[in-house]
């Protein structure tokens, strides 16, 4: 058994057979074999190792003929190995008494000498574990042959296991069998991160290296709520785990029942509950759980998963499947909050592309790109609530040009004679501070704020999230941030703007009291936490949160005020604090 | 021909150890005997004819392998893996150019 620290970046439990994905995209599959099948296996094992042995063969001889015999020594020694009796014994013994396939053998086997390889302190071992994963890929690629798998070909349910998977990878996986994500790298905010939240799955990142020490077919257990990756379990986890599943089940059925109550106070004050989503289908998960709309509908994927740019069909049928399902309820359309370099493939790299051409910034230097986006926008406004959002905004003219371009695509789509909400409501995301610094004059031009957490943490605290040497500084409970929360809060209140709060801080029952405290009336939410943020607002009243706010709005760090939450929301809710 | 054990104790001399190259040749060598050849590192015994068994022995300059091989042939076997460690595994001319 091995175990992981990473973040927890979407809440539950999966505990499945790992589907491990290197750079080529490999899915190992099923770990065991029938017995009667044994002979076959051993001789496609055979097969492979003898066109393996060929093709580097055929290297070594390349290699020899152009650079020289000392050259070409290299692939004899590949040769060697791959040929090792040693191996070839401890293969048959793994195919033959314990039914395991020979992929998976052959990457259990392989896997087991790179780590020893690794843990051996010699630096001229180092390049002796590239050569095993070599030898590893070039066996499996043989044995795989054709039947080498993509990952939206995925047909058994699946733990997937990635360095860092790509918002093109998460958006083509065939959600109906991942049960789980934990990935080496990234943070919250990660695009594995919202894609797990999105589809409500656990999902742990930022683990550091572990994929080298775990083979496809492996047993793993992602734990979402503490941040753990557990490779190879012991009997006595996998039966604490799976107890827990079963106490997981029974909470859910107790928040089931809190489905068609209202999010309102204790002392009468109703709340409302949007949900965030990602894709169109998300909605159901909104709908179910008694959402009041959609907060915050992101509409990257439809740039990610497409291999060419959406044109305004595509756009106008997620948007109007979106309207259609909710009804007359309100849905929040944030235009698009890409990178640069996750749109256009021959970008230019950026050294700090945070900072540089994303969101808002490239629609309006891509206006052709964003015309299609908001004409889209605009037509489906005629089939319910439908309300746009434009993320990013740092000044006021920024705002002003948006809105022009909007403005403009309205008028030609009156001259066509498109039907269209004339007063569709148009807000802005308040996640950059210098928004912040100048709200009171953004509340003079927008029919409503959106505050994202996420982002004003992260230009905050001058924090990326995803960086593990400084995601100690990131934190959306520094008192600076919530300053700024407050502030934007306030200049809303004054001019009687509504005010929105979305992101990972939103989603957090810890810090609803706070968020009510502060004067929120509008939370948008993951689906998947509206059960539990509704049942503290039906908890809680109104000045009961003003004195949790009061009191944090003294407190100087944010350890402090995420102790003195946790404490307060054990006094209310103490089933919801572990 | 009796089958007796025969071994015998030689130091790593060549710079970078046994890394690849020389566990190849050794392996090679010892797989042209039919004896077993089996190499001891503090008292890690390890297949001489694996050339992945080798490699982690992680035998650096100054490493002491006791070589000790099982059969037929296994004085002739351990008497040329020995003159094998010895020769550096023909690595130490090149070295002279440095």
């Amino acid at each position: 058994m091995q175990k992981l620290q990473g973040i927890a970046v979407s809440p539950g439990v999966a505990m499945g057979e790992a589907l491990v994905m290197d750079n080529e995209g490999f899915r190992i599959p099923r770990r065991f074999v029938a017995r009667d099948a044994v002979e076959h296996e051993l001789e496609r094992l055979d097969q492979a190792i003898r066109a393996a042995g060929e093709e580097i063969d055929a290297n070594r001889q390349a290699v020899s003929r152009e650079l020289g015999d000392q050259y070409g020594a290299v692939f004899s020694a590949h040769l060697q190995m791959l040929r090792d009796p040693a191996l070839r014994i401890e293969l048959d013994e793994m195919i033959r008494q314990r039914h395991y396939s020979p992929e998976y053998a052959v990457s259990r086997a392989l896997r087991r000498y790179a780590k020893v390889f690794q843990s051996i302190e010699s630096s001229y071992l180092a390049e002796r574990v590239n050569d095993i994963f070599d030898i590893e890929k070039r066996l499996l690629r043989n044995l795989l042959g054709r039947r080498r798998e993509e990952l939206s070909q995925v047909i058994s349910p699946v733990v997937v296991l990635a360095h860092n998977l790509t918002p093109s990878e998460t958006a083509n996986l065939n959600r109906e069998f991942v049960r789980g994500f934990a990935t080496e790298i990234g943070g919250p905010g990660s695009h594995t991160a919202i894609v797990a939240e999105g589809m409500e799955i656990p999902a742990v990142v930022g683990t550091g290296p572990f994929l080298t020490d775990v083979s496809g077919g492996d047993l793993v257990i992602i734990d979402g709520d503490l941040g753990l990756v557990i490779l190879q379990p012991d009997e006595e986890t996998i039966a604490r785990y799976r107890h827990e599943a079963a106490e997981h089940v029974s909470r859910a059925t107790q928040l089931e029942a809190l489905k068609e109550l209202p999010a309102e106070t204790a002392d009468g004050v109703r709340i409302e509950l949007f949900g965030n989503i990602e894709f169109p289908h998300e909605v159901r998960h909104c709908v179910e759980r008694g959402s009041d709309g959609i907060g915050l509908y992101r509409t990257e994927f439809l740039y990610l998963g497409a291999a060419s740019e959406p044109d305004e069909a595509v756009h106008y049928e997620a948007y109007a499947s979106v309207m259609n399902e909710m009804h007359d309820r309100p849905v929040i359309i944030r235009t698009c909050d890409l990178g640069a370099d996750k749109v256009s493939h021959d970008a230019e790299e950026t050294r700090n592309p945070t900072l540089g051409l994303r969101s808002i910034r490239l629609s309006l230097k891509n206006l052709p790109l964003f015309r299609v986006q908001l004409r889209a926008l605009v037509r489906a406004s005629a089939l319910g609530d439908l309300r746009i959002m434009f993320p990013l905004i740092s000044t006021l003219l920024e705002l002003r040009q948006a809105k022009m371009v909007l403005a403009d695509v309205m008028e030609d789509l009156d001259e066509e004679g498109v039907k269209f909400n004339h007063q569709l409501p148009v807000g802005m995301m308040v996640e950059v501070p210098a928004a912040v610094l100048m709200i009171d004059h953004f509340v003079d031009e927008v029919d409503f704020l959106s505050i994202g957490t996420n982002d004003l943490t992260q230009y905050t605290l001058a924090a990326d999230r995803s960086n593990k040497d400084v995601a100690g500084l990131y934190s959306s409970a520094d008192p600076a941030v919530l300053r700024l929360i407050r502030m934007a809060i306030t200049a809303a209140d004054l001019k009687q703007v509504p005010v929105n709060i979305c992101g990972q801080m939103s989603g957090n029952s810890l810090y609803t009291l706070l968020l009510l405290g502060l004067g929120l009336r509008r939370l948008s939410v993951p689906p998947s936490t509206i059960p539990e943020i509704k049942m503290v607002c039906r908890t809680v009243t109104i000045p009961q949160c003003q004195r949790v706010a009061d009191h944090v709005m003294t407190l100087e760090n944010s350890r402090d005020i995420k102790n003195y939450l946790r404490d307060e929301l054990k006094k209310v809710v103490p089933q919801l604090v572990s | 021909m009796a089958n007796g054990t025969f071994s015998r104790t030689v130091v790593v001399t060549n710079p970078q150890g046994v890394h690849a190259r020389p566990a190849d040749m050794f392996v090679k060598l010892a797989s042209q005997y039919e004896s077993k050849i089996e190499v001891i590192k503090d008292g890690e015994r390890v297949d001489g004819k694996s050339i992945l068994a080798m490699l982690t022995l992680a035998a650096v300059e100054g490493t002491t392998l006791k070589l000790e091989g099982t059969g037929p042939d296994a004085e002739a076997a351990v008497a040329a893996l020995a003159e094998l460690v010895l020769r550096d595994f023909d690595e130490n001319e090149p070295l002279t150019n440095k």
